[in-house]
């Protein structure tokens, strides 16, 4: 279980997030939506522990962020970047090895770090890369080296900030479903994502920021109204039922 | 993973037969088979190894070791391939300190060791200045010390340019050739001092493998898989200080062998740095070694400063390495 507790992040005298309450039960796939530079990166990167708050608290797992180790963070929570670029040359096996480090004590990795990386590399479907060099995947074959890599890291908490960029529908899809059945196994994924289609296909709750404010929270069905689209996106929308019963969400012209 | 275990092997094994080859060439010819017999025998040659060769060669390596596994961990941490030891501002600093020692002080002070003690302590001023720069609240911005050090680089240039323009003609000969770098003074004393170092320098850069691989990922990526980037950084940049500090007040500016080393080990074996770090130990030494044996046997009985040799072969074997593999490599 995560807690935010009138969290707010202040830099150069800007708030990126401010006031921000919420309580994240493990086993839900939870979405942050919201225009560009609403907070959603900020957000999650605080939910990481690589910022600190400037007001409010954070509890992980039970116990304050700043309580816990980097390597014992580690194991609880991995984190999907959106920019990513390595400029030496590691093979795909390699760069997802690189998420047992928190396992690792300085040691080789084992024949089951291994095991449990190559296993990740099947779920993405990334197998058949795994000795080519990461440097030489497209956008999307990297993207699905990186799920790998923090499947590999096997935390109880995933955060991701646009997991389906870069990637075609089906793999969007792929990403989602594997998200799905993360949550499965009681774990927890929290993803930042902009296509607002994905996140009322699959998230089980939505946050929606405006300006680093929360402006809506709650399923699919209560966050993702024509109002509420309209005033945070300031463009209208049409909202109809999908077929499998989710809203859809498209914009309009004007 | 078996490909990097056989290369550091062979790499092992060349170590000591350079060593031995190296020690025997010279002026005075001893075949590398017969050393171990003249060493255990004291036959002729004798002297002429144990106080002129054997020190000479051990100190090279070490040099060369300290150098490569500095580049190494500068490229890892900068995670750019371009890095070089110097770029922490270190060489420039000991060549400051080193060109202030010869014009303005002079010899006799603290014997033979006041230019080396000078270098050191210079270099590793400048590199504390470079650190102290780019650090706001406790963190320390990685592109702010890059660009520190290679302000801080240029500043130092320009004090050994006004240094060599005070210099009269025989101070200006003595920090030429201490910039071109060269092992011509190797004594055990050198090699006492410097081994030290050498085995704190390098075992404590070992350890920062796997957190070098992981920072290659990005230094945020780094945090969220448990590396402690800030003390990560602090840890190599003055292992690399204290390491770099005392191969240039050693041997003097020595360029190149820390830049293509490194590449040379990722492009046989490929990248992880628990192989690239004792591998470029190793080629290292190894790569000096023979660029010491070439500079002394080239034109005897004079010799070419070692400086010079590792820029003639490094810089066409680099530039021969870009066009090989740039597609491959550096994307």
């Amino acid at each position: 279980m995560i807690e935010l507790e009138d969290v707010g992040y202040r830099i150069n005298g800007k708030w990126l997030v401010r006031n921000i309450n919420l309580t994240i039960r493990n086993g839900l796939l939870w979405g942050f939506v919201g225009p560009n530079g609403a907070g959603k990166s900020t957000l999650l990167r605080l939910i990481s522990g690589e910022l600190t708050p400037t007001t409010g608290k954070i509890r992980l797992f039970g116990k304050p962020m700043n309580s816990y180790e980097p390597k014992e963070l580690a194991r609880l929570r991995a984190y999907l970047q959106q920019k990513r670029d390595i400029k030496f040359p590691f093979t795909s096996l390699e760069v997802v090895l690189f998420g047992r480090y928190p396992y690792l004590n300085g040691t080789k990795e084992t024949v089951s770090d291994i095991a449990i990386a190559k296993k990740a590399l099947r779920k993405v479907e990334a197998d058949v890369f795994a000795k080519r060099l990461y440097q030489t995947l497209s956008g999307g074959e990297a993207s699905r080296i990186d799920v790998a890599r923090i499947l590999a890291q096997s935390p109880g908490l995933f955060l991701l900030d646009e997991p389906t960029n870069h990637l075609d529908p089906r793999h969007q899809l792929q990403v989602l479903n594997l998200c799905k059945s993360i949550c499965g196994q009681g774990k927890t994924v929290i993803t930042a994502i902009h296509d607002l289609n994905l996140a009322s296909m699959y998230a089980d709750q939505l946050l929606m920021l405006k300006d680093g404010v929360s402006v809506a929270c709650g399923s699919p069905n209560v966050v993702l109204t024509q109002k509420m689209l309209t005033e945070t996106y300031n463009t209208s929308f049409y909202i109809i039922p999908h077929p499998d019963g989710y809203p859809w969400v498209m914009p309009c012209i004007k | 993973m078996q490909k990097q275990t056989q290369i550091l092997l062979l790499l092992s094994g060349l170590l000591p037969i350079s060593i031995f080859v190296a020690a025997g060439v010279g002026a005075y010819q001893i075949l590398p088979w017969k050393i171990p017999r003249i060493l255990f025998l004291q036959e002729d040659g004798f002297a002429v190894l144990l106080y002129v060769r054997f020190p000479r060669v051990v100190l090279t390596a070490l040099v060369g070791a300290m150098l490569a596994i500095s580049g190494t961990t500068l490229q890892g941490i900068f995670r750019n391939p371009l890095a070089d030891p110097g770029l922490i501002g270190i060489t420039a600093g000991a060549g400051l300190g080193a060109s202030l020692w010869i014009v303005l002080v002079g010899g006799g002070v603290l014997g033979i060791w006041g230019l080396p003690i000078a270098a050191f302590a210079c270099g590793m001023l400048v590199t504390i200045g470079v650190w102290k720069i780019s650090e706001t609240q406790g963190k320390v911005h990685t592109v702010t010390l890059l660009l520190a050090g290679i302000a801080l680089n240029s500043l130092a240039g320009a004090c050994i340019g006004l240094m060599t323009f005070l210099a009269d003609d025989e101070q200006l000969r003595s920090l030429t050739f201490w910039l071109l770098g060269g092992f011509g003074g190797s004594t055990w004393s050198v090699v006492l001092v410097t081994f030290p170092i050498a085995v704190v320098g390098l075992f404590v850069l070992f350890q920062q493998a796997s957190a070098l691989n992981a920072i290659s990922l990005g230094e945020s990526e780094a945090y969220h898989l448990g590396v402690p980037t800030e003390s990560l950084k602090r840890v190599s940049v003055f292992g690399v200080a204290l390491t770099v500090g005392a191969a240039v007040s050693a041997a003097g500016g020595i360029g190149f062998v820390g830049l293509v080393v490194p590449h040379l080990l990722r492009l046989l074996g490929g990248a992880d740095h628990r192989y690239v770090l004792p591998g470029s130990a190793l080629g290292g030494a190894i790569l000096l070694i023979w660029a010491d044996l070439f500079s002394r046997t080239v034109i005897i009985p004079a010799e070419l400063p070692v400086g010079i040799v590792t820029a003639l072969i490094g810089g066409p074997f680099f530039l021969w390495l870009l066009i090989r593999f740039k597609s491959e490599v550096f994307l």
